[in-house]
């Protein structure tokens, strides 16, 4: 179950964020946070509901503005170049941002043209045997559970070839075995020199995380 | 394949799995005009005249329908903000949408003109007008349209508001396209409607992407 799709280690990179701080109506959810991610970091983000983990991960991606603060990508802000950024990051939102009506391999195929990854109908066949979609691939993905859905995302995230991985909340809906086959996915992701940051309330252990909490 | 492809290549395959949503707005088209005909009986002269203005009227009305689902979904599952952060041009994706959203709410209209045509009556020269301005028109309809559509993104009774917004907006294009009609059917040079729909289409496609993708991004921050 280890052969995933295989990518060059990546050339060294890195993600800062300086001072930022977030306000959410009156309220300031966290203020002058800073922290440096470089090759092959990983970051747990811990909190309690609310506390501003989410709105942290979409500063970071730039979905959000910061009140105050930057985020610096290889040594320039993300405002002034957004798509390279976006070039290099893979994000994962709460929601999962898969089409209802397509199947989880029409699924697939989009956000590998999205992304720019040249996907063969073979590779992405398999990225989701992988994952333990064999025989759903042709299924519209309303037909799946919100655990075989998760797969499918997992899938979305093992075929880009992108450094930064930024995941909200990616271990719920997941089964024991689900779980295992993410906390490989990034163990490896670090070990080619990617960075990870993800939110979550389970006790994960990968090698060489740190956490941050809020 | 470049973005813009990839986009519409994917609206027209969810389209092709859920018809009735687009079958909904084109039979909408069809039966409101041919409402007119029905209760105004057979009064060819009157039926001539209001020809061009009802089927623009009935073709703007259609194209807000199919406005509101033109980012909605993908607002609500998170498609969207995957959108946003993917490596392709924004601005490119929207207008693939838009297109998308074109090729299943306006084309079809231009099909389904010469038919409604029949209804009123209409001489063959002020079909021929008719479906010009249309080919021309209902572009900027879609165009104009996805401002309005994301501006009102994510809010409650945003469709109601959307048409208020959109509307207004849709008056110059009402303008030139029945009036070109209408100036055919009495002989005169309709050279000048043609220019200004072209202008029209022009303006909006150089500015309405921009302005959609902007106010996109204010609606999923």
């Amino acid at each position: 179950m280890t052969a995933y799709i295989s990518h060059p280690p990546f050339t060294s990179q890195s993600l800062q964020a300086k001072d930022l701080s977030c306000v959410r109506g009156e309220q300031t959810l966290f203020a002058n946070l800073s922290f440096t991610l470089s090759s092959g970091d990983c970051l747990h983000v811990k909190g309690e509901n609310g506390v501003g983990k989410t709105s942290l991960l979409r500063l970071l991606v730039g979905l959000a503005q910061p009140e105050q603060g930057e985020v610096i990508w290889n040594a320039a802000n993300i405002k002034n170049d957004l798509d390279n950024f976006h070039q290099g990051l893979c994000f994962l939102g709460h929601r999962d941002a898969l089409k209802e009506d397509l199947s989880a391999l029409e699924n697939l195929m989009m956000y590998a043209a999205l992304a720019k990854v040249d996907l063969s109908h073979e590779t992405a066949l398999q990225c989701l045997w992988q994952f333990g979609l064999r025989e759903r691939e042709d299924l519209p993905v309303h037909y799946l559970s919100a655990g075989q859905k998760k797969r499918i995302v997992l899938a979305r995230i093992a075929m880009r070839r992108a450094p930064l991985w930024i995941l909200d909340e990616p271990f719920n809906a997941l089964d024991f075995q689900g779980v295992q086959l993410l906390v490989q996915l990034i163990e490896r992701h670090l070990s080619q020199g990617g960075m990870t940051i993800f939110t979550g309330h389970q006790e994960i252990s990968i090698t060489g995380s740190r956490a941050l909490q809020l | 394949m470049n973005a813009f492809f990839v986009m519409v290549h994917r609206d027209l395959l969810l389209v092709m799995r859920r018809k009735s949503e687009v079958l909904t707005a084109l039979f909408f088209f069809v039966i409101v005009t041919s409402l007119f005909p029905l209760g105004i009986g057979a009064d060819t002269a009157l039926l001539r005249k209001i020809a061009p203005g009802v089927i623009w009227v009935s073709a703007l009305l259609a194209t807000l329908l199919g406005l509101q689902r033109l980012f909605a979904s993908d607002y609500l599952d998170g498609t969207l903000e995957q959108l946003a952060l993917s490596p392709r041009s924004f601005v490119v994706l929207v207008l693939g949408k838009i297109t998308a959203h074109w090729l299943v709410c306006g084309l079809p209209l231009l099909i389904l003109a010469p038919m409604i045509g029949l209804q009123f009556d209409l001489d063959n020269a002020s079909l021929e007008t008719l479906l010009l301005t249309l080919l021309l028109g209902t572009p900027v309809l879609s165009l104009i349209g996805s401002i309005g559509a994301a501006l009102t993104l994510g809010l409650r009774g945003g469709g109601a508001l959307m048409s208020l917004l959109v509307l207004p907006l849709y008056i110059p294009v009402l303008i030139f396209g029945a009036g070109a009609v209408y100036a055919k059917s009495v002989g005169l040079d309709v050279a000048g409607h043609f220019s200004l729909l072209g202008a029209l289409l022009i303006l909006a496609l150089a500015f309405a992407p921009w302005v959609s993708a902007a106010a996109l991004r204010i609606a999923i921050e």
